[in-house]
C-alpha cells in the first residue's frame, strides 16, 4: 500500500514537471488568442527559446541569462508573427506555420555550425541549469509525518523555480485578463475590436503587446525544457509540445484555470506513458505507449466536435483588424 | 460551413484572393512571386553568412546538385512528384475555402494503406495490378483520414485547421504503433519487410536500362506520370466541371453558395475527400514506387512542404507543378550541401521553406501592394485617358 502511494506521488510529481512547459506556453497561447491572433507558432517559439537558453547558459554560465535569452528569442519570433499578421494582415495560420519551419531549421543549422555536435549544444553543468529546490523542511520533518509528509516532500517540493512560477502564472493571467484595464482591452480586441478602436485604443498596439507576452512565455517554456528538464539543447527537442499546449488552450476553452487543468492532464498522460511502459494493467492488458501520445490530440478533437461541452473561441479570432474610415 | 461562419471562425480559413481586374496575369502570377522568392532567399543568405559560408557558392552547389541530369535531376523530379501531390491537395481544399494542413497525416495513413495492401497481396498480384491496388489503397486511406476532419467541420463545427493539425499527430502515433507492434519486420529499423519484387514496377532507370539509356539510380518512378495526370485532372475538375465550380463558389462566397442552393456541408466533405486522396497518393510515389516498404517518418515533411508549394504556386495546378519543381530542387540540393559545406546542415531547407512561406504568403502584402501600386501608376501614365 505504502509503495503504491509513493508511486502515485512520484507520478504526480513527474506530471507536474512535464506540465510546466505546457502551462507556460499555453498561457502565452491564451494571451495571443484572446487578443484575436491565432498562434500555431507556439512550438517554434518554444524551440527557439530552448536553443537560445541552452546556448547562452553554456556560454555565459548562468541559467538566468539563458532564460532572458530564451525569452528574447521567443519575442523576436513573436514580433515577426506580429508584423505579418497585424501590420500586413497576413494569414495567421500560415504565418505561424512558416515561423515553426523557420525556427526548426534555424536551430538545427546554427547548432550544427556553432557547436558541430549534430545540432546539440554543449552539455550544461549544475551551475548552468535550473536545479530542483527543496522546500523548507522537506527532508526533515516531512519524513516524520505520514501520508501528507510524503505528499509535501515528493509532489510539492523538489521542483525548479520555473515550475513554481508556472503554477502561479494562471492565477496572474486570470487576474490580468479579468480585473485590469489592459486585460479588458485585450479581451475586447479578441471579441469586438471595433469597440477597442472606438474607445480610442489601438487594436494593433494591444495585439502587439499580447504577442510580446506570448513570446516571453513560450521562450521561458523552451528555456525550461533545455535548461531545467534537460541539460542541453538537442534537435527538435520540443517534439510537438507547442501543439500540445495549443491543444490545451482549446481544451481549456481559452480560460486560464481550465487550461492549467488541461496541461496537468496532458502532463499526467505523458508521465503515465513512462510509468506504464511494458506493464500489464488488470482488465486492460498492456496499453501501447502511443495511446498516451495521441490522447491529448484525440481529446481535443472530441471536445472541438462538441461531444464533451462546447469550445467557443474568441469571436474575432483570426481576423485582421481593418480600421474603419 | 455556415455554422462556422456564424461563430466567427470563418476568418480562420483563407479566402482565395480576388483577381484585380486591371492587373495582367504575369504581374500577379510571375513578377510578385519571383520578388517574394528573391526576398526569402535573400534572408536565407543572411543565415548562411551567419554560419560563415558564402551564400552564392551554397546556392550554386544546391542548384548544380539538383539540376545535373547525370546526377541529381532524377531525385529532384522524385521529390517534386511527392510535392505535386501534397501541393495539389492543399490547393483543392483552398479553393473551397478550407485550409488542409493535414497532408502529412493523410500521406502517413495512406502509406499504411499501401503497405497493408502490398503485404497482403504482393505474392499474388503482378506489378501492374499491384500498382492499381496501391493507387486505390492510397487514395482511399488518405481520403478517409481527411474525411473525419471534413465531417467534423461540416457537421460539428470543429475547425478543420485545428483538427487536421491534431490528426497529423494521431496519424503519427497510429503508424508508430502499427510498425512497432503489428506489421513491422522486427529488424533494426522501424519498417515493414520489403514487398515482393514481382509486384513492383521498375523505377525509371531500371525501365530505361534495357533500351540502352543509362541513368544514375534514383527513386524516380511511374508515380511522376500520375502526378502530372493529377495536376491536369485538378485543373479540369476546378475549372471545367460543375463540382469544381461549386467548390470555388463555396470558397469565394459561402453565402452565394448557400443562395445557389448548394450544401456547404457536403461540399466541404467532398473537398476534403479529394484533398486527402491527393495527399495520399504521395504514398504511391514513396512507399510503393520508391522504397518498396513502409518506413517510419517516410513523409519527411513533404506533407507540410505541400503548403509552401500550394501557396507559392498560387493554388493553380500549373503553379503547383512549377513550385513543386523548385522545392524538389531545393530539397535535393540541400542533401548535396553536406559534402561541400560540412558546417551547413541539410536542414537549411527548413529555413528556406519557412522563409518562402513567410514572404510569399504571410507577408504577401509587403511586396504585392507596392508592385501593384507602381504598375497601376505606370499604366495610368501610359494611357491617361483610361
Amino acid at each position: 500500500m505504502e509503495d503504491i502511494w509513493l508511486m502515485v506521488l512520484s507520478t504526480a510529481a513527474s506530471a507536474i514537471r512535464l506540465a510546466c512547459p505546457l502551462v507556460l506556453a499555453a498561457m502565452g497561447g491564451i494571451l495571443a488568442e484572446r487578443s484575436g491572433i491565432v498562434d500555431i507558432g507556439l512550438e517554434g517559439k518554444m524551440l527557439a527559446g530552448a536553443f537560445a537558453a541552452a546556448t547562452l547558459a553554456s556560454q555565459l554560465g548562468s541559467p538566468w541569462l539563458g532564460l532572458v535569452g530564451g525569452m528574447a528569442a521567443g519575442v523576436a519570433l513573436s514580433m515577426l508573427h506580429g508584423v505579418a499578421t497585424i501590420r500586413y494582415r497576413g494569414d495567421q495560420v500560415v504565418s505561424g506555420m512558416a515561423l515553426n519551419f523557420f525556427a526548426l531549421g534555424l536551430t538545427m543549422v546554427l547548432g550544427q555550425a556553432w557547436f558541430e555536435q549534430g545540432g546539440q549544444t554543449p552539455a550544461l553543468d549544475a551551475a548552468q541549469r535550473f536545479t530542483p529546490i527543496d522546500l523548507p523542511g522537506a527532508e526533515t520533518w516531512a519524513r516524520q509525518v505520514p501520508v501528507l509528509g510524503d505528499f509535501y516532500r515528493i509532489v510539492l517540493s523538489g521542483h525548479s523555480v520555473l515550475v513554481y512560477a508556472a503554477f502561479v502564472l494562471p492565477a496572474l493571467i486570470s487576474f490580468v485578463l479579468g480585473h485590469t484595464r489592459f486585460g479588458l482591452r485585450l479581451r475586447a480586441a479578441g471579441e469586438e475590436p471595433n469597440a477597442v478602436d472606438t474607445a480610442g485604443v489601438s487594436v494593433a498596439g494591444v495585439r502587439t503587446l499580447a504577442l510580446v507576452a506570448t513570446g516571453m512565455l513560450c521562450g521561458a517554456a523552451g528555456a525550461y525544457i533545455s535548461t531545467a528538464q534537460n541539460a542541453a539543447f538537442s534537435r527538435d527537442m520540443t517534439a510537438g509540445s507547442g501543439y500540445i499546449a495549443l491543444a490545451a488552450v482549446i481544451f481549456g476553452k481559452w480560460r486560464p484555470q481550465p487550461v492549467l487543468g488541461a496541461c496537468l492532464l496532458f502532463g499526467l498522460l505523458t508521465a503515465l506513458e513512462a510509468r506504464l511502459q511494458g506493464q500489464s494493467l488488470p482488465g486492460l492488458g498492456t496499453i501501447p505507449p502511443q495511446v498516451f501520445q495521441v490522447l491529448p490530440y484525440v481529446l481535443t478533437v472530441v471536445l472541438l466536435a462538441g461531444f464533451i461541452g462546447k469550445a467557443t473561441p474568441p469571436k474575432a479570432l483570426g481576423r485582421p483588424y481593418v480600421k474603419e474610415r | 460551413m455556415s455554422t462556422t461562419i456564424s461563430n466567427g471562425q470563418g476568418a480562420l480559413a483563407p479566402r482565395p484572393q480576388r483577381i484585380a481586374a486591371r492587373l495582367p496575369w504575369w504581374l500577379t502570377g510571375l513578377v510578385v512571386p519571383a520578388l517574394q522568392l528573391a526576398l526569402a532567399l535573400g534572408v536565407a543568405s543572411l543565415v548562411v553568412l551567419l554560419v560563415g559560408e558564402s551564400p552564392l557558392a551554397t546556392l550554386r552547389v544546391m542548384l548544380t546538385g539538383a539540376l545535373d541530369p547525370a546526377n541529381g535531376l532524377a531525385s529532384t523530379l522524385y521529390y517534386a512528384t511527392s510535392l505535386t501531390f501534397t501541393g495539389l491537395a492543399v490547393a483543392v481544399a483552398f479553393h473551397a475555402g478550407l485550409f488542409n494542413i493535414g497532408g502529412e497525416g493523410q500521406a502517413y495513413v495512406a502509406g499504411l494503406g499501401v503497405a497493408l495492401a502490398c503485404l497482403w497481396l504482393d505474392g499474388r498480384l503482378g506489378a501492374p495490378a499491384m500498382f492499381c491496388v496501391a493507387v486505390v489503397a492510397a487514395t482511399a486511406a488518405g481520403a478517409f483520414w481527411a474525411w473525419i476532419p471534413g465531417y467534423l467541420q461540416a457537421r460539428r463545427g470543429a475547425h478543420v485547421v485545428v483538427s487536421t493539425i491534431m490528426f497529423n499527430y494521431i496519424a503519427a502515433g497510429l503508424l508508430n504503433y502499427m510498425l512497432v507492434s503489428a506489421i513491422g519486420s522486427g529488424g533494426m529499423g522501424t519498417e515493414t519487410r520489403s514487398f515482393a519484387p514481382s509486384a513492383m514496377l521498375p523505377k525509371l532507370h531500371e525501365a530505361l536500362a534495357p533500351l540502352g539509356i543509362v541513368l544514375a539510380p534514383s527513386f524516380l518512378n511511374i508515380a511522376m506520370l500520375l502526378a502530372l495526370l493529377c495536376a491536369a485532372g485538378v485543373w479540369w475538375l476546378l475549372w471545367r466541371t460543375r463540382l469544381g465550380y461549386a467548390l470555388r463558389l463555396l470558397g469565394q462566397s459561402p453565402r452565394a453558395a448557400r443562395y445557389a442552393g448548394l450544401s456547404a456541408a457536403s461540399l466541404t466533405i467532398t473537398a476534403m475527400l479529394i484533398s486527402g486522396g491527393l495527399a495520399g497518393l504521395m504514398a504511391v510515389n514513396d512507399v510503393y514506387g520508391a522504397q518498396g516498404r513502409l518506413v517510419l517518418n517516410f513523409t519527411g515533411g513533404m506533407g507540410f512542404l505541400g503548403v509552401a508549394v500550394a501557396l507559392m504556386g498560387r493554388n493553380h495546378p500549373a503553379g503547383v507543378l512549377a513550385a513543386a519543381l523548385l522545392f524538389g530542387a531545393l530539397y535535393q540540393g540541400s542533401t548535396d550541401l553536406q559534402l561541400d559545406f560540412p558546417r551547413i546542415s541539410p536542414e537549411l531547407i527548413l529555413v528556406i521553406q519557412g522563409l518562402v512561406v513567410f514572404f510569399v504568403a504571410a507577408l504577401d502584402r509587403l511586396v504585392r501592394e507596392p508592385v501593384e501600386r507602381g504598375y497601376l501608376a505606370w499604366s495610368n501614365r501610359q494611357r491617361p485617358d483610361a
